[in-house]
């Protein structure tokens, strides 16, 4: 049932999306930040961890939308497919392997007044965001002249000069990341689980 | 032309809807789902400021979030299938073992 609902309204939105393509920019940014958000309450509010994962799904593509209204096309195509693609598929993989039983209480009723806290908080936050200015000193690429020499290619000339060893580091960090993923998640044979003799 | 603060505004609202979800869900693997939505309102933060201040330093730093958003998953979810499998806990207020 939440599943024909949520095909229902991601049809409506593509169509109005569509209409408001050929308009403006705005109606655009208003497509993608609306639907982005609202996938990211039902991300945490739906009761069924899949249909977490299937909103979190329209969150992470609507998310990428915007990248490329503010000329980040590389990182869009990175978001789809390193997001939507690989870690999605992971939280889709692990919840169907464990098979979770939908429960009654998945909310802490205890801790239910944070809600309160961090409603409050946001309002001051978005007064602060609204009325700020947003100055600074301009950087070196405007988009215009990134457009020239095409945005993957820029990004990877500042990539492998300026940021090289921050580059390293990330590899070395994966590297580790994923080491210790197969060690935690390996079944444990029978040595590991009769005690240490070695 | 679509205004920065607008694009920090769904920034926010990402943000704030990620750590409720952190805060309020008792499922462990929903839990990191909404540190994914933070990750992902911080990059939208660092491409819409590396747009505004014509730098592309942003973009850079939002592919390194990514990738250690990578690892952190792919780290998560294996102490999950450990926690599951040892039977100790389904909900993350029961993963006491480390409490002092």
């Amino acid at each position: 049932m939440i599943s024909v609902l949520i095909a229902i309204v991601a049809l409506i939105g593509i169509v109005a999306g569509l209409t408001v393509f050929v308009s403006s920019t705005a109606g655009v940014f208003a497509y993608f930040a609306l639907v982005s958000i609202a996938a990211g309450v039902l991300t945490v509010s739906l009761r069924n961890p899949v249909h977490c994962g299937i909103a979190l799904l329209a969150l992470l593509g609507h998310v990428a939308g915007l990248f490329v209204l503010l000329h980040a096309e590389f990182v869009a195509v990175v978001q789809i497919i390193i997001y939507a693609g690989a870690i999605l598929i992971l939280y889709l993989f692990v919840l169907m392997l464990l098979n979770l039983k939908t429960e009654e209480r998945y909310f802490h009723r205890r801790h239910a007044w944070y809600v309160v806290g961090v409603g409050a908080l946001t309002v001051e936050l978005l007064l602060v965001l609204l009325a700020s200015q947003y100055g600074g000193v301009k950087g070196p690429a405007p988009a215009e002249a990134v457009e020239e020499v095409g945005n993957s290619m820029a990004i990877g000339i500042l990539m492998f000069s300026d940021y090289l060893l921050p580059f390293e580091i990330v590899g070395i960090f994966l590297l580790g990341a994923i080491v210790g993923a197969i060690v935690l998640a390996k079944t444990p044979t029978r040595a590991d689980l009769s005690g240490d003799e070695r | 032309m679509v205004p920065i603060s607008a694009y920090v505004t769904v920034s926010a609202i990402l943000f704030v809807t990620g750590l409720v979800g952190v805060l309020i869900r008792r499922n462990f693997i929903i839990v990191l789902m909404s540190v994914e939505i933070m990750l992902n309102a911080a990059n939208i933060n660092l491409v819409a400021f590396a747009n505004h201040l014509d730098s592309l330093a942003g973009q850079v730093m939002a592919l390194f979030v990514i990738a250690i958003a990578a690892g952190e998953a792919a780290v998560g979810l294996a102490i999950i299938i450990v926690v599951f499998r040892g039977k100790i806990a389904t909900n993350v207020d029961q993963i006491n073992l480390l409490k002092w």
